[in-house]
């Protein structure tokens, strides 16, 4: 049996934020897969905070972590809202023609 | 009074120039604003008459460095006197005329406006007691001149003779800077008193001059000559004036005949101080003005338009004063001045009264026959030619036969050439002035697109005028011959002009005048048995000889040279460094260079921004990457 130690934590941090990274632009096709993949970073991120809490009996991680949580869920709420909206005005989330910030 | 008589036009010319639009009588404001300056200045011609008054008013002082000191001043003398007179009375009167023949232009406030304008610049130049004010007021009728003959912007022609007048007035300019130049580096000033008392310290001066070692004073005259040239329209430089005829008729009558171009006359006779000293240049003078006569006379023999023919009439004329001053009689030239501006002011009146009658028609060709509809105006033309050819009593005999006997009192080699010429000159201009008559006003009715029913008299506003004209082209000889140039003439004239040697009044031989009489009256009969009765002699004559007839009628083919030899090269040049130098070296790596190279590369750079959001975050973390590596690495 293998002891699941820091190391494997922070791999799998590693892991889902490299997911999250990729799916942001190797995307081509929905403004909603770039939202869950920006949740994904955040995600990541929140494994590695726990992860350290825990390894250096430290609690301020995790509450921070919660905080985190927090605002995340907000800023998906804010997220969808704006794509709503924006698929009001152009009827289509395709992120291809998304290109409006073209000089 | 004399600060009336010059700013009375200045403010006419800014009322007139700048509220003209909203006055409702502005030409008559502007008109009797100058009419009061005309009577004021015959009140000062009246004070030197009697009382020899002189003055010298301060108006400001203009430059003040050190020793060189230059005011703007009114200085009044008999010169100016007459001067002011010609000037402001025969401006005053053909600015009434204007009011009747410009009164169907829109643009008539700015008419007036510059019209007044010249006034005061005439004025200006006339009353300076020093070069530089003169050559203010020279610059400013030069302006003037310029705008009045472009008057009529929409016309090519108009434009293009108005360049035409400024260019080549340029030339003599030059020429007249060069001789103030001279006189301020040898005489440490530009006052007329101050160089006219150093001038006879300085009569054996040898400078180098472009290689060549002249006299000095022989220098400085050669080079105000040539200003005088410019301005006076003599031969090599008067291609302009006939062409200055483009502008309306009263500017015609106003600045191309009867004022601005005796300027440069009158700037001789002013130096006539400095022109006593040269005898060569007096020569030069002579020849110049001879030749002028003998080929404006030519030419204008052969002319068809009715502007022409007084314009080179107007240069022939120049030419006779100029050669008056030649031969040292200045005086006489300044006599002549004063006559010609009357009669050929009626004269061009009296043409722009005709142009009127027949709708803008000005090709005598296409006139005749309308004597008896027209009487006035018939009159008047009349009277104009009558004074202009010289004949007996009217005011041009007493002036030209002065001319013609100061030349061969002159008892020179040189001076009898200039009788000579003089009275064939003459015979000449007689012989085209009756032509303009016949032409115009008998024989068949020739114009097609104007039925003689229509042809009419010319307004009284304008009617009016040209007789005032008309009575000065009768009187002004009798009146003024013996002021003028009378065996006491002396007592008028004082100190304004210099005499070196003295005039012989002795009467000339009886056969002169009568000879000059003789050709003038019978060139009448002459003229109409060749225009009017029998005019198949002069076309089988001009078909035989058709060489001289194109050679007259072509102008001596002086602009056909000058294009050649000046224009043409100098296009060249002009086209060469405008290709060459300026569109492919200067705009190619400057301005229009940078600008592409901008363009290039903001263009390259444009296509960096996408507008995907995922390539900006790609290039974020691309940019996060190296940024750590390095971080690390170091």
């Amino acid at each position: 049996m293998i002891e699941i130690g820091l190391g494997h934590y922070l791999t799998l941090g590693a892991i889902i934020f490299s997911i999250g990274v990729l799916g942001i632009f190797l995307n081509r096709k929905n403004v909603i897969i770039i939202l869950m993949s920006i949740e994904l970073i955040l995600l990541a991120v929140n494994i590695n905070l726990v992860s350290f809490s825990v390894y250096l009996q430290d609690i301020v991680g995790q509450v921070f972590v919660i905080f985190i949580l927090t605002v995340a869920a907000a800023e998906a709420a804010i997220g969808l809202a704006i794509i709503v909206i924006y698929y009001k005005n152009k009827g289509s989330i395709n992120v291809e023609t998304i290109n409006t910030l073209k000089g | 009074m004399e600060y009336l008589i010059i700013f009375l036009p200045l403010i006419a010319s800014i009322t007139s120039g700048f509220f003209g639009k909203y006055l409702r009588f502005n030409d008559f404001i502007v008109s009797f604003l100058i009419l009061i300056s005309a009577i004021l200045s015959i009140f000062i011609f009246y004070d030197v008459i009697i009382n020899n008054y002189s003055s010298n008013k301060l108006i400001f002082n203009w430059i003040s460095s050190g020793n060189f000191i230059v005011n703007w001043s009114i200085n009044v003398d008999a010169l100016t006197s007459v001067m002011l007179v010609v000037v402001s009375l025969i401006s005053s009167i053909i600015h009434f005329y204007s009011i009747g023949y410009m009164s169907k232009d829109q643009h008539k406030p700015r008419f007036m406006a510059y019209l007044s304008l010249f006034t005061f610049s005439m004025l200006v130049l006339i009353t300076s007691d020093n070069f530089l004010q003169l050559f203010f007021g020279w610059e400013g009728v030069g302006l003037c001149s310029y705008l009045l003959i472009g008057f009529w912007y929409h016309k090519t022609a108009a434009n293009s003779a108005a360049t035409k007048a400024f260019i080549v007035n340029r030339v003599g300019d030059f020429g007249f800077a060069i001789g103030i130049f001279l006189i301020f580096i040898f005489c440490r000033t530009v006052n007329f008193d101050e160089v006219f008392y150093l001038i006879p310290s300085l009569t054996n001066k040898e400078i180098f001059f472009l290689g060549f070692e002249f006299n000095l004073i022989t220098l400085i005259c050669f080079m105000l000559f040539f200003g005088a040239m410019g301005k006076s329209a003599q031969i090599f430089l008067h291609t302009w004036l006939p062409d200055a005829m483009e502008g309306p008729t009263p500017v015609s009558a106003l600045i191309h005949a009867a004022t601005m171009v005796t300027a440069g006359v009158f700037l001789i006779v002013r130096c006539s101080p400095i022109f006593e000293y040269s005898e060569t240049a007096l020569n030069f003078i002579t020849l110049v003005g001879m030749l002028t006569a003998f080929f404006a006379a030519t030419v204008a023999l052969v002319q068809n338009d009715i502007k022409k023919i007084i314009a080179y009439s107007t240069c022939s004329q120049l030419g006779y004063m100029f050669f008056a001053v030649g031969v040292g009689a200045y005086h006489v030239a300044i006599f002549h001045l004063f006559t010609h501006a009357f009669f050929k002011a009626l004269l061009f009146l009296g043409s722009g009264c005709v142009i009127h009658s027949f709708n803008n028609e000005q090709d005598i060709r296409l006139m005749g026959g309308v004597w008896k509809k027209i009487p006035y105006t018939y009159i008047l033309m009349i009277i104009g030619t009558l004074a202009l050819t010289g004949f007996p009593f009217l005011s041009g005999y007493y002036s030209k036969d002065a001319i013609i006997e100061s030349a061969y009192f002159k008892d020179s080699t040189i001076g009898y050439y200039a009788a000579f010429t003089g009275i064939g000159v003459a015979f000449l201009t007689s012989i085209y002035s009756w032509r303009l008559i016949f032409k115009t006003f008998h024989g068949k009715y020739k114009n097609k697109k104007n039925s003689f029913n229509k042809i009419h008299e010319s307004p009284l506003i304008m009617l009016l005028p040209a007789s005032i004209l008309g009575i000065g082209s009768i009187l002004t000889g009798i009146l003024f011959k013996d002021l003028f140039i009378g065996e006491d003439n002396y007592n008028f004239w004082g100190n304004s002009i210099l005499f070196l040697k003295n005039i012989l009044h002795s009467h000339p031989p009886d056969w002169l005048p009568i000879t000059i009489i003789f050709l003038v009256t019978v060139a009448i009969p002459i003229s109409y048995y060749l225009y009017i009765m029998n005019e198949k002699v002069l076309t089988n004559f001009t078909i035989k000889n058709k060489k001289f007839y194109n050679f007259f009628l072509n102008k001596w083919y002086f602009d056909e040279i000058y294009d050649f030899i000046f224009i043409k090269p100098i296009k060249k040049l002009g086209v060469f460094f405008w290709h060459k130098g300026d569109v492919k070296t200067i705009d190619r790596f400057g301005p229009d260079g940078l600008a592409k190279l901008v363009k290039r590369i903001s263009d390259r750079s444009v296509n960096f921004q996408s507008g995907y959001i995922y390539h900006y975050a790609f290039i974020m973390l691309i940019g996060l990457s190296i940024l750590l590596t390095y971080l690390i690495v170091y």
